[in-house]
């Protein structure tokens, strides 16, 4: 175990990173917090609110609605794409000119800029012109994600799993590749089946990754805002409008902004606890 | 267990070799009968491990063919050679408990869990890690994880050979005796083939009743650990094997005599085909070199004291001769003269032994 | 003194790595400090490096007190078990980085950096990357980059532990002779008692987190103060027995005793024996010995000695005899111990000094 000694002068560097935390997180995060607390018609005119805005967002089914929705995709997206990136991963070659490749190839959909995912997915799968939405009708099955719920939360599904499972398999692929030789041919020799050595070597070895990687995932996936609004705007109707998404129509859209702010500061503490829980208990489970 | 036989074994990393360097083992052919303690020592790059892999099946050779008694292995892949290995670091399965590791090989094949439980309890008794038996396996000390790398070849009653491959290396010094003399114990007690790959040549001698030595991808001597001491039949062997390694010395042959320059030097055996030979030299073991009133005059260079022994270095005309001397014995002032034992004194040619 | 410790103590969180421990060392000397993982060898030469500040006590090198000062202000070099070079310098890079760092003019690198890699061997591979190189070549580097830097102390941690056996026999060698030439002191950190006994010069023995004892090698391999010293300090373990004192001769069992020699004016009571492994064989060697009758665990045999694991009554002791004895598990034999190469230590545990000397 190698620390460093205490070096005063390392605060010094420090404190550009200090500077810029200071005012893209705490500074407006604290206007988050003055505004929850207050009514506002304009001009710069502020009334003391107290806690109102958290009492009325709490009890309203307009958020209960959005967040059921919110944990719901949350939930499916993660029982896909952590088990499916763990899968893509385990097929990956561990050595040899293909790996590259196959880095690179996985690395792509997570290059390409949110509203582009969103507006990809929007064209590909209109039921009419779209390649995606074409071939789904064709095969006899009636598919408009404009106007079916069920057909929305499909696409959307799609187009997460699409775009972030390549995130799951590379941070699987790191923890794979971290296992020594000699545990595979240890399992070997034991006689132990692949089903034994994934679940006696391979997952063991890697459920430090996976739960960065689920952590990632769900924590993303929770603030998804971008991809969803640039394909379906939350439609149709409310069938697709999640936290971040209702949040906007809130604060900009009818520019409430003390309900906004109080929903956003509960928002942002679900997070933050779900998060640690998980953390807490996986990491118990470490220790023991 | 079965007898296996490596019959003109070699093996290449490179698709299409050419010359002599591109073989990690040069051809061989080496027989080890069943039941036996083998040693494979060698430096590193020799090609132990490359040998070791090939036995486990692990890699195929280039060339030859590897039999389990009259059975040819060659192809067979390691799950199906029925061999148990232990690695240079611990491998336990962090999630079980040291029961379940055990008790892994078994269940693997089918075992029944009647008859799991005693042979888990019995091999468990043999490695002492009974008190344990209930512990993950991820809170054990390393001597306590290489005990269950062994143990799960011990489990199995079908196991043709257990191989280790620098079983030691992340064991603490106190604590490498004692794994070592249960290795040799338990050696005795169920009487398996073992190999033990070592670059170390005490772990070696202690365990094995038949070392091989190996040097560049070669063997260069198969012995009992008492051959390899006192007739190294290469001198690479009289330098790798003993603490300090063989004195080697120029010599010339005058009427079939070895001379150490101006010193005739007797010998118990005679000097065979050293005409050939371009080099000749003369080996002898630093524990067979005494001070006498005849001999080779020496002078005293250094003297290291080792504890139980002292390790003398005299120098005969820039030659230096290496002594090992008990604690208390005394060491002539001056002029002090040396004798080799005349029947642990060899003749080298090129390397070879003549005598 | 190079460096000394006073009464310097390390805790981390809640435990103790370091007891309360003074240590002098000498100018030029080699030292070696000898123990099992985690007795606290790795822990002392990061204090003395100054890599970690003492909890309590100080640190003084060259007489001043240089507890809490920065390592990057000591002129300290210190090489590890592993092989730690720049991966993406060469080997000429790597011995140069030092002197790089304090800005020494290109020449005088160059000249610097040449001599160093002569005197470890390494010249032909100036040029190439680490990667590149054998673990013997790897760690001459590194050994080469701490020679460059003149330091004054040198402190080297298991550097030999990842070589093969026969390497670690030419480093030990040529160690203790490079590093002292330069008049560094050298603190060299060891878990073996052979190593120590190989590299002479000065040995601490350490016990968890205590040194135990302090003096030149070969004297306090011959003479332990405690029993811990002298079980740190054998290889393999010293045997020892629970034995008592009556009248004029010490009894191991009713039927197994002999004369008390240098030790007439002990009380009567209960004490230790320690012995090492040479000092029990199968045949009578000089002095005095006693015989025992004990029960064959388990023989090793090397080329020309046999190491015996016996069991003698509730002990189990361990025999280095010369000669080839293939012995098999339960055979009965007679062994031989020097009681006058023993160590007696009484009920603590301490050395009793023999009175007729």
């Amino acid at each position: 175990m190698i620390e460093k000694t205490v070096n005063q002068k390392a605060w010094f560097l420090v404190a550009p990173v200090v500077a810029v935390v200071a005012f893209n997180a705490l500074i407006p995060l604290m206007t988050v917090v003055n505004y929850s607390v207050q009514e506002t018609f304009g001009n710069n005119v502020f009334f003391w609110e107290g806690v109102k805005w958290f009492e009325e967002i709490l009890h309203s089914p307009r958020f209960h609605d959005a967040l059921l929705r919110q944990m719901l995709f949350t939930g499916i997206i993660l029982l896909i794409e952590v088990p499916l990136g763990v899968a893509v991963a385990l097929t990956m070659p561990r050595r040899g000119p293909w790996v590259s490749v196959c880095l690179v190839l996985m690395a792509l959909p997570l290059l390409i800029p949110w509203n582009v995912v969103g507006a990809m997915w929007n064209i590909f799968a209109l039921p009419d012109i779209g390649l995606l939405g074409k071939m789904i009708n064709g095969m006899g099955i009636d598919y408009n994600f404009t106007q079916q719920p069920v057909a929305a939360w499909f696409t959307t599904i799609l187009m997460d799993v699409w775009h972030w499972t390549s995130l799951v398999v590379l941070l699987a692929y790191a923890g794979l590749c971290s296992i020594p030789e000699a545990y595979y041919q240890a399992a070997r020799i034991d006689g132990a089946s692949a089903w034994a050595v994934f679940r006696y070597i391979q997952l063991p070895k890697m459920k430090r990754v996976l739960t960065i990687a689920i952590l990632l995932r769900f924590m993303d996936s929770f603030m998804i805002y971008t991809e969803p609004f640039v394909l379906t705007g939350g439609g149709p109707g409310n069938a697709t409008t999640f936290l971040s998404i209702d949040l906007v129509k809130i604060a900009l859209g009818q520019f409430d902004l003390g309900p906004a702010a109080a929903m956003s500061l509960i928002y942002f503490l679900i997070i933050l606890l779900l998060s640690w829980i998980f953390y807490t208990l996986m990491m118990r489970n470490e220790a023991q | 267990m079965a007898k296996i036989t490596l019959e003109q074994i070699a093996h290449s990393y490179l698709r299409s070799p050419d010359t002599d360097d591109d073989w990690a083992l040069k051809q061989l052919d080496l027989t080890w009968s069943d039941g036996g303690a083998y040693a494979l020592l060698g430096p590193s790059g020799c090609g132990k491990t490359t040998l070791l892999n090939v036995i486990s099946g692990l890699l195929r050779p280039s060339r030859g063919r590897v039999l389990f008694d009259d059975r040819d292995v060659t192809h067979i892949p390691s799950d199906r050679r029925e061999i148990a290995q232990v690695f240079q670091f611990p491998v336990v399965y962090d999630t079980m408990s040291v029961f379940d590791n055990l008790a892994f090989p078994l269940r693997n094949r089918g075992v029944g869990e009647d008859r799991v439980r005693p042979r888990v309890i019995e091999i468990a008794r043999m490695l002492d890690l009974e008190d344990m038996l209930y512990r993950r396996a991820a809170g054990l000390t390393a001597d306590g994880k290489q005990k269950i790398s062994l143990g799960r070849g011990l489990v199995r009653s079908d196991v043709n050979v257990i191989m280790f491959d620098e079983p030691l290396t992340v064991i603490d010094p106190h604590l490498k005796w004692e794994l070592r003399s249960k290795l040799r114990e338990l050696h005795q007690e169920v009487g398996a083939t073992m190999i033990y790959v070592t670059h170390d040549q005490t772990e070696a001698l202690t365990f094995a009743d038949q070392v091989v030595v190996m040097h560049e991808g070669r063997v260069v001597q198969t012995g009992t650990p008492i051959e390899l001491f006192e007739k190294p039949s290469h001198t690479f062997v009289g330098h790798f094997i003993g603490s300090p390694g063989m004195n080697m010395l120029p010599c010339d042959i005058r009427d079939g005599m070895p001379w150490f320059l101006d010193n005739p030097i007797e010998i118990a055996s005679a000097v065979r085909g050293h005409q050939e030979a371009s080099r000749l030299e003369i080996g002898v073991r630093p524990e067979f070199v005494r001070f006498g009133s005849t001999g080779v005059p020496v002078e005293i260079v250094k003297m290291a004291d080792v504890g139980r022994y002292r390790v003398v270095d005299a120098r005969h005309r820039g030659h230096s001769i290496k002594m090992v001397m008990p604690e208390d014995l005394d060491i002539p002032p001056e002029n002090a003269r040396v004798v080799f034992d005349p029947s642990k004194t060899q003749v080298y040619g090129d390397g070879w032994i003549l005598t | 003194m190079a460096i000394e410790l006073r009464n310097v103590t390390k805790r981390v969180g809640g435990e103790t790595h370091i007891y309360p421990t003074d240590l002098a060392l000498e100018q030029g000397c080699f030292n070696v400090l000898l123990g099992t993982t985690l007795s606290g060898k790795t822990t002392l030469l990061r204090l003395m490096a100054g890599l970690e500040k003492p909890s309590t006590g100080e640190v003084w090198f060259k007489g001043q007190n240089v507890t809490g000062v920065a390592v990057q202000k000591r002129n300290v070099a210190m090489v590890y078990q592993q092989f730690i070079n720049y991966p993406n310098f060469n080997v000429y890079d790597n011995i140069a980085s030092p002197l790089r760092v304090n800005r020494t003019a290109a020449k005088e690198i160059d000249a610097r950096v040449r001599k160093v890699a002569e005197l470890l061997q390494i010249a032909p591979m100036l040029q190439r990357m680490p990667a590149e190189l054998s673990g013997g070549q790897q760690q001459r580097t590194a050994l080469a980059r701490a020679l460059v830097k003149d330091a004054e102390l040198v402190l080297l941690d298991e550097p030999l532990a990842n070589l093969d056996y026969k390497l670690r026999e030419e480093f030990r060698e040529e160690l203790p002779k490079l590093f002292l030439d330069s008049g560094a002191t050298v603190v060299y950190a060891t878990t073996e008692p052979a190593e120590a006994l190989l590299l002479g010069g000065y040995t601490a023995t350490l016990h968890q987190g205590r040194v135990t004892q302090f003096g030149p090698t070969a004297h306090i391999y011959r003479h332990p103060l405690d029993l811990i010293s002298a079980q740190v300090f054998s290889d393999p373990p010293i045997n020892h027995a629970r034995i008592r004192k009556q009248g004029g001769s010490f009894y191991y069992s009713d039927s197994v005793h002999w004369d008390v020699g240098g030790y007439r004016s002990l009380a009567d009571g209960d004490y230790v024996i320690g012995f090492r492994p040479h000092h029990i064989g199968l045949t009578p060697v000089g002095g005095t010995t006693v015989k025992v009758i004990g029960s064959v665990v388990v023989t090793e045999i090397s080329g020309s000695e046999s190491v015996i694991h016996a069991r003698v009554n509730e002990d189990t002791w361990v025999s280095l005899s010369p000669g080839i004895h293939p012995l098999k598990r339960g055979d009965e034999v007679q062994l031989h111990v020097q009681v006058d190469k023993c160590f007696y230590f009484d009920a603590e545990h301490r050395l009793i000094p023999r009175q007729d000397i």
